[in-house]
């Protein structure tokens, strides 16, 4: 097809999703906004676990399909720590539950951590020279076996943990109710992107990750441990991965071994709208679709349903990979970061 | 850039397996030498396939001889279904390189045809064309199974080329994520298919079901052939006896194809893609055909295990069926027809019959209930991974494959570092 039909089709669906989100917007004001506040959270736990996806597809060009699943066995481990370990029940003061929970987030950060860098030093190390669909189909064969590890360990029924973080309202703007879960959810995200902001702009393994991920070639030249440099990147990865299970699990309670898969892809796909490969992209990204999510399942006014979610989120990465494979923000390489 | 290495001894006619057997008859008794000698030169190529090929055939008659381990004759039809479609899935991702993650869409495509044109789903119309085994005045439409193979194989290839057209230029992990996400759609679309602005296409989670059957009708009575399989005594025989012809069809077509100019086009695009577009092979027509012929007998496949279980249930078609082909596909070794065979074969039975025969003995070993089936997807995921660090080149390793690998002719490596 012409590029110009296409982004003429493009323009036209663009606007009849603005026209639907502004009809929505004038017909229940206050639905619209607390189902955005849902987005909004939700799109935030798929920030975190895109970002690990954009890391490591920056630098090896490699889609992570493991990483949805590492996400998974975060959130598992959490409850377990947060059930036999720390045993926090929602009776606690609120000291003790937050120095619970930020225990909880530690390990289980350092735990997928880990776990990340692990599976590149076993799997995908020694496939640095094998084709790159190679090192892919290695990615899906790995996430099968996280999947099963998490099966053989916590079995098929999903874990739930006690409400420890309420989803009671905080405060309300006018018709707006902000609940605990939602902005614990929030408080704890934002300092993770500040922070891993910080690391990858101003620090030198940063810099290293950016100069490998450009031409790893002249950045061995120029003195860079390439492979601690990657490992350092899934470190970095899964220890994102790590945080957002635990997000998960406090926002939501419950959390199966299966669940990384779906939101591994969910969290790709926000990814690639970004523009995978760019930090800013990957959040940008991943608040769009769990906005689109949000307003899918909780909107009224011509809305598909439930039903269709995946259909719409894989469809829109489907439409984004035709018609710019570029990402919403149109570039590359993690330096935008 | 890279060109093509040139390989020795690789020519497009000459392939591994297909070399004649029993030339180097020395160390044979001379009865046999002689007997060998006695057929003529032109057959004796065709001696050792077509020795399978009566074996394959005749396994009903001697199954029930066989010890335990030997998959039923029913089991048996389901593991050809299978291999089948990893036969078209190697199409796409052993010849072409083009790694397809959706490869259950085509599957349920085909399957759901099967449902569409011979079951009682459309009750609006009444239409029958050589059906069998159904009454003249049930409703719906009811074609006879022969032809739904050809529409479904058709169809699907067309659901081929539509998906095919828009992603074949993307590179080759973002195509492998949108066959991923058609593979995902597919699905949903099918359990929710069942209101589609009122209209019932699908009949959602409760799929489609009864299919009609494959028969021979009353002109296929009148000399001994069953009317209808399902409603044959000998049913699961004449369903293995047809999955055997239609696999064979399928091997075929795979190999003929693969030496012919279609199918180098297709090699020289896997092996290097900017060196195949400048030696003038159009590349999204060839990929397409790819996907085209994969996506047919994916189709041909899905729509003749419809009529065998008789009925497209959506709870079928999920994400894992693609990457279990796949995994046969890797097993066997990618590009050659026979290893996909063997492989297919493989983790078929161990998925129908073979983790559960396994997993018990292994209980009884260990004195503790292991229920080894459950935890069927990580077998996979693990074989996966350890053939591509171990064994990349599958267990029949295809020669050509073999050199790419050990080169690196193919496209871009993963990650080019000396580390």
């Amino acid at each position: 097809m012409p590029r110009s039909v296409v982004s003429t089709l493009g323009a036209i669906f663009a606007l009849l999703v603005v026209v639907w989100t502004i009809g929505n917007l004038l017909r229940d004001p206050s639905e619209f906004f607390n189902v955005f506040l849902i987005g909004l959270t939700n799109g935030a736990v798929y920030g975190l676990i895109a970002l690990g996806y954009t890391l490591v597809y920056g630098i090896l060009q490699l889609i992570n399909f493991a990483h949805g699943d590492v996400f998974a066995l975060g959130g598992l481990v959490g409850s377990t720590l947060l059930l036999s370990v720390f045993d926090l029940t929602s009776d606690d003061s609120a000291l003790v539950l937050a120095l619970g929970i930020g225990a909880i987030l530690l390990l289980c950060m350092a735990f997928t951590s880990t776990l990340n860098a692990g599976i590149e030093l076993v799997a995908y190390r020694r496939l640095r020279r094998a084709p790159r669909l190679a090192a892919l189909i290695t990615a899906v064969g790995m996430s099968f076996i996280l999947q099963n590890v998490g099966l053989i360990g916590w079995g098929v029924e999903y874990s739930s943990v006690p409400r420890l973080v309420p989803n009671s309202i905080a405060f309300s703007l006018g018709d707006v109710d902000f609940q605990w879960n939602k902005l614990v959810v929030l408080s704890i995200t934002i300092p993770v992107l500040v922070l891993l902001t910080w690391l990858v702009r101003s620090t030198k393994q940063g810099k290293g990750m950016r100069a490998t991920s450009q031409d790893p070639e002249a950045a061995a030249m120029m003195g860079v441990n390439v492979n601690r440099t990657i490992s350092f990147t899934f470190v970095l990865a899964g220890g994102l991965a790590g945080a957002a299970g635990v997000l998960y699990l406090l926002n939501f309670t419950t959390i199966r071994y299966d669940q990384g898969f779906q939101l591994g892809l969910i969290a790709f796909t926000a990814a690639v709208l970004g523009g995978i490969g760019n930090m800013t992209g990957a959040l940008v990204g991943a608040l769009t679709i769990g906005l689109i999510e949000a307003f899918n399942e909780g909107l009224t006014w011509y809305t598909p349903g439930s039903d269709w979610t995946r259909s719409i989120v894989f469809g829109i990465l489907i439409a984004i990979l035709v018609f710019r494979p570029e990402g919403l923000l149109g570039e590359r390489s993690p330096e935008g970061a | 850039m890279k060109l093509p290495t040139r390989m020795k001894g690789s020519g497009p006619d000459r392939h591994p397996g297909e070399s004649s057997p029993g030339t180097g008859g020395s160390r044979l008794p001379p009865q046999l030498t002689q007997a060998w000698n006695t057929i003529p030169e032109p057959f004796r190529g065709w001696l050792l396939p077509l020795g399978f090929v009566a074996l394959a055939f005749l396994y009903p008659q001697y199954q029930e001889s066989l010890p335990g381990a030997f998959p039923g004759v029913g089991t048996a039809v389901i593991m050809i279904v299978f291999t089948m479609m990893a036969v078209g899935l190697n199409i796409v991702v052993g010849y072409a390189g083009l790694l397809d993650l959706g490869y259950v869409a085509f599957y349920a495509t085909g399957a759901y045809t099967a449902g569409w044109f011979a079951s009682l789903q459309f009750e609006q119309v009444s239409f029958h064309l050589g059906s069998v085994g159904i009454s003249q005045d049930a409703v719906g439409i009811h074609l006879s199974v022969w032809l739904i193979l050809l529409i479904a194989g058709s169809l699907t290839a067309l659901a081929g080329i539509l998906i095919g057209l828009p992603t074949l230029r993307l590179r080759g992990d973002y195509l492998a994520i949108v066959t991923l996400g058609f593979g995902e759609i597919i699905p949903q679309v099918v359990r929710n298919g069942d209101n589609i602005f009122g209209f019932d296409l699908t009949h959602g989670t409760f799929g489609i079901s009864p299919i009609d059957s494959p028969g021979f009708g009353e002109t296929g009575a009148a000399i001994g052939l069953p009317e209808s399989f399902q409603q044959s005594f000998e049913r699961e025989q004449w369903f293995y006896w047809t999955a055997v012809a239609l696999l064979l069809f399928t091997l075929f077509c795979s190999i003929r194809l693969r030496d012919s100019r279609l199918g180098r086009a297709w090699i020289a695009i896997r092996e290097d893609e900017t060196a195949a577009a400048a030696m003038g092979i159009p590349l999204m027509r060839t990929k397409t055909w790819a996907y085209a012929i994969g996506a047919f007998f994916g189709g041909v496949a899905g729509a003749y295990y419809a009529t065998f279980k008789s009925g497209a249930f959506p709870s079928d078609f999920f994400f894992n069926i693609s990457i279990f082909l796949l995994c046969m596909v890797i097993l066997g070794g990618m590009g050659s027809v026979w290893g996909v065979v063997l492989g297919g074969l493989i983790l078929s039975y161990l998925d129908q019959e073979g983790l559960a025969k396994l997993g018990n003995s292994f209980s009884e070993v260990i004195g503790k209930q292991i229920d080894v089936p459950k935890y069927n997807f990580g077998v996979y995921g693990l074989i996966i991974v350890l053939m591509m660090l171990f064994r990349p080149t599958g267990l029949i390793p295809e020669r050509r494959r073999k050199k790419e690998l050990a080169e690196g002719v193919h496209d871009e490596t993963f990650y080019d570092e000396a580390a």
